[in-house]
């Protein structure tokens, strides 16, 4: 079940570049788009067969490369199957907001389904290996994807993306094969690992391993102080690029943190959790003062990812604080970090693509061009509001709940960092409000066009079709979050429990 | 030396392809020039042959203990004639009708004999013998066209060549007086004893010629010069094929020749990987032609192989690393030359802007070879690099996998600029013109980079198995 869906996509993409290119643009758009349906429909499937407590399901274990101590082995728990949902949901959304992609469709459309392929991969992987394997080959697909149809600097921005990245992901690679030595017999599975704490005791090993995976970890998630990468691509990609690589890529990142380091390293973790605590607020404030500084309206997403990205490392170091009676706040912590993951793809997607829309309208990011611009479109402009709103955290949105649920956990354990976070919640209220006061009030002001004044449409029926969900979603999850916290608060138990060991 | 042994049949696969390059030699004196593709057709169905041969070889030794039949020589025979055929697809459609069409096919010939010779030797004259085979052949083909690149080329070849072979044979006399004996099981024992300083000097002359046919620091100053100056298939040839052959003896001599003896083998070997993978590195940034870049990338690609080398008999996993990422080198670094090979007329990286337009297939195969050489998974090279990293960090050198991964980014950084204009916007100008055998031989290398990935399980159970003795 979960090796169709992670191969499906890419089954799709191979049969559309054997499609010659002369065929028309929609077939591949229609095509790209029902795949999507179709792998949204299964995760659905997967979702309503999964029972929640259950621990980890839907598992097939195959062998692969016995000798190195590799197996295919995949399964969803609750921390992979909201993500698994949340991913599935993204690629849908690009795939409709692209509805009207003009350059070069065959191969648009192939790349970002073998890189829906990559994601979910990651996401249900239990080997460390297939985990390293879908996480090198979504960098090489995001890679495409920037370079390919990207704003002019986008070369340069694809460059530095992939080295960045590439140097987490050797870390990484290095931190796996660290664990696979120490553990006896030599593999690279990590229930396996996870089982025997193979770094138990060992305080330099097992501090070295988890620099090592630390690093990988953080250059994607990204916290500062590895988050340079992020704005030039954010800002030279295009707008499904960016809603993409913000929404699920950066989650592999705070993902491989519950997934991997926590569970196999508890000793280290708990040894150095504070370093985790300290990044992730200085994420938080770091993030949230840069974007203050915007013009760009797209990096000014770009670095509240930076900021929101903060809250989860803030969470999931606190939740390492040790102390007694405070089980309820850490599982309230972790169980917050998954939350903000799934809160985080849905907004962030929602405001790059509204940023594509602006961009289409008037070829710039430049917040100072427009003013006014509520009058002429004010479906967008409620639009942008909303996201705007859920994204600082106002109750009624699935950003609320996150943040409340990671501030609450961590308040305990963590006062003076926690304290210092909430600001991070100010700044961010400051910033987005400043954002839509800029460019949705005051008088009409458009970017300079050659001759006429530059029309400025609203959304049009692909568009609200591809962003409206999300917000949907995220205002559903805001209201009635139970469904989700169901699935996940058995799964954050069990990571405290294994952290705790 | 189990037992007193002197069946040719041992040695099939290279028997086959010496009497095939006599035979050519003689066919080719007599065919007309139109047909003398006969040789290639010839050279290729021997290869073939000699490819299952060694799949279904026995182990043991052959003539009296010099040549060892096992895991190592059979995956070096399956990856060298694998690579001869790969060579022959890319010449037929340069050398079509050349006056001198069947001359290349034997230099070829003899040249990978002389690197199956190599990865089984086990007796310091028989290496000896390998080394000039496998070298004085390619020193022609390095000046095979005869032009003033070309000239330049097969000259610095043979003069770095001429010298490292002399301090090699110096070697093996040293060896030989300190060893008092030149095969290797008798080596080992004698050299346990020996004094470490004059088996020292032996060892490192030997290294000298063996790194001069892996194109590994410090042997490695004809590498760019020969790769830019000859002939595309030619340079392929130079930079994969007698590498195997290096590989397979540089292992055998540290695990069978110098187990025993006092003499720092590991320390030294991780200390050239190290400058090999690093100089390499540094070099081949900035580089405009691209084989010169494949050049400097292929000397980088001799530090990682080396890793292996420096742990072998320390880390189980040494063996089973060296031979799977000499695999999987193999068809990547000759993709990507095959890929220079189909376009004849793109030479800097910026002939190469819009090829994605115009030849997506073309420029599939390359991107899958290069970004295989980095190590990207699932490609070939990535198992490779990963078995190897572990083998180092298993035999206690853990810096040495740490500066390999670090060098594995940085190398990123020059295949990403041979990437990126392939993948940029089209220049006004007619679709350059594509040679079909190689564009061909570039997909198929390409696609078994990555099935020998995927496929990399079975395969390393294969590879695993102790050397003959």
């Amino acid at each position: 079940m979960l090796t169709a869906l992670v191969l499906l996509p890419t089954g799709v993409a191979a049969l559309l570049l054997c499609v010659p290119r002369s065929a028309p643009r929609r077939l591949f758009l229609v095509g790209w788009a029902a795949t999507c349906t179709v792998e949204l429909a299964l995760t659905v499937a997967v979702w309503a067969g999964y029972r929640s407590g259950g621990g980890t399901q839907y598992e097939t274990r195959a062998r692969w490369i016995p000798s190195a101590g590799v197996s295919y082995h995949v399964g969803v728990d609750g921390l992979s199957l909201p993500l698994v949902a949340l991913a599935c949901v993204l690629f849908l959304a690009c795939s409709v907001y692209a509805l009207r992609e003009t350059r070069r469709v065959r191969e648009f459309a192939a790349l970002f389904l073998f890189l829906q392929t990559t994601c979910l991969g990651l996401f249900v992987a239990f080997d460390l290996i297939l985990f390293f394997v879908f996480f090198d080959l979504s960098i090489v697909a995001m890679y495409f994807v920037i370079a390919g149809w990207g704003h002019p600097g986008a070369a340069r921005a694809a460059l530095k993306f992939f080295l960045y990245t590439f140097i987490g992901s050797l870390a990484l690679l290095l931190g796996f094969i660290g664990l696979y030595l120490a553990a006896n017999p030599h593999t690279f599975d990590i229930v396996e690992l996870t089982q025997q704490n193979p770094l138990a005791g060992r305080s330099l090993y097992g501090g070295l391993v988890l620099l090592a995976v630390g690093v990988g970890l953080a250059v994607k998630t990204p916290t500062v102080p590895f988050h340079t990468w992020l704005p030039p691509a954010h800002t030279e990609a295009p707008a499904a690029g960016s809603a993409i690589l913000a929404g699920v890529l950066l989650k592999m990142g705070t993902y491989g943190f519950l997934r991997i380091a926590m569970p196999i390293l508890p000793d280290s973790w708990r040894h150095y959790a504070l370093v985790f605590v300290v990044v992730g607020v200085v994420s938080v404030l770091y993030g949230a003062l840069v974007a203050l500084a915007q013009n760009d309206f797209k990096r000014m997403v770009a670095y509240t990812s930076v900021n929101h990205m903060g809250y989860i490392i803030l969470a999931v170091g606190a939740a390492a604080a040790a102390g007694d009676g405070q089980t309820e706040a850490r599982q309230l912590a972790v169980t917050g970090a998954v939350v903000q993951m799934v809160s985080h793809g849905l907004l962030t997607g929602a405001l790059f693509l509204l940023a594509g829309v602006l961009y289409e309208r008037g070829q710039t990011y430049d917040m100072s061009a427009y003013s006014g611009v509520a009058g002429r479109a004010p479906v967008f402009a409620g639009l942008t509001g909303v996201a705007a709103f859920a994204s600082l955290g106002l109750p009624g949105f699935s950003g609320f709940i996150a943040e409340f649920q990671i501030l609450t956990g961590s308040l305990g354990p963590r006062p003076v960092a926690t304290a210092l976070a909430l600001l991070g919640i100010l700044l961010s209220a400051g910033l987005f409000l400043r954002a839509l006061q800029r460019i949705f009030l005051g008088p009409l002001r458009l970017p300079e066009a050659p001759g006429a004044d530059r029309p400025f449409p609203d959304i049009r029926g692909h568009e609200g079709a591809s962003i409206v969900p999300l917000l949907v979603l995220a205002v559903v999850l805001g209201l009635a979050p139970r469904f989700l916290l169901d699935v996940v608060e058995p799964a954050s138990r069990g990571v405290l429990e294994l952290l705790s060991r | 030396m189990t037992e007193m042994n002197e069946n040719p049949l041992d040695l099939l696969p290279e028997v086959l392809l010496a009497a095939s390059a006599v035979l050519g030699l003689l066919l080719g004196s007599w065919l007309p020039r139109g047909r003398q593709w006969l040789v290639g057709a010839l050279a290729g169905g021997v290869c073939t042959a000699g490819i299952v041969a060694a799949g279904v070889a026995s182990t043991g030794t052959a003539f009296e203990g010099a040549f060892a039949v096992d895991p190592v020589t059979a995956t070096s025979r399956i990856v060298i004639l694998g690579g001869t055929l790969v060579i022959l697809a890319l010449s037929v459609a340069p050398l079509r009708a050349d006056p001198r069409e069947s001359e290349f096919y034997v230099l070829l010939q003899l040249s990978s004999l002389g690197a199956l010779m190599l990865s089984g030797a086990q007796d310091l004259l028989l290496l000896a013998a390998a080394y000039l085979l496998a070298s004085v052949p390619s020193y022609v083909l390095a000046g095979f066209r005869k032009d003033a690149m070309g000239t330049e080329a097969a000259l610095k070849y043979y003069v770095v060549g001429a010298f490292l072979g002399v301090l090699m044979l110096a070697g093996i006399t040293v060896l030989y007086a300190a060893g008092r004996a030149t095969a290797y099981p008798i080596l080992r024992a004698e050299l346990a004893g020996a004094p470490m300083e004059l088996s020292a000097v032996g060892v490192v002359a030997v290294l000298a010629g063996l790194l001069f046919k892996a194109g590994g620091v410090p042997g490695h100053f004809w590498v760019p010069d020969a790769v830019q100056g000859s002939a595309a298939p030619v340079a392929a040839f130079l930079t994969t094929l007698p590498k195997i052959g290096a590989f397979a003896a540089l292992y055998r001599l540290g695990t069978e020749a110098l187990s025993d003896s006092e003499v720092p083998w590991a320390a030294l070997v991780a200390v050239l990987s190290a400058l090999s993978m690093t100089l390499g590195n540094l070099a081949a940034f900035f580089q405009q032609d691209v084989k010169r870049l494949l050049a400097y990338s292929t000397i980088s690609q001799v530090g990682y192989l080396l890793m292996p080398v420096a742990v072998a008999g320390r880390a189980d996993l040494a063996q089973q690393a060296l031979l799977f990422y000499l695999a999987g080198y193999a068809p990547t670094n000759l993709g990507a030359f095959a890929v220079a090979c189909a376009l004849p007329e793109a030479r800097s990286i910026d002939d190469y802007r819009g090829l994605a337009r115009q030849r997506p297939a073309v420029a599939g195969a390359l991107i899958v070879c290069l970004l295989g050489l980095v190590g990207t998974p699932p490609t070939a090279v990535f198992l490779g690099k990963l078995e190897a990293f572990s083998a180092a960090f298993d035999g206690g050198y853990a810096w040495l996998a740490v500066l390999a991964a670090i060098n594995t980014v940085a190398s990123l950084f020059y295949y990403l600029r041979w990437i990126a204009p392939a993948l940029s916007a089209r220049r006004e100008e007619r679709p350059q013109d594509v040679t079909r055998t190689a564009s061909v031989t570039a997909y198929g290398a390409a696609a078994c980079s990555v099935a020998l990935g995927l496929a990399g399980g079975p395969v390393l159970t294969l590879l695993d198995g102790s050397l003959a003795r």
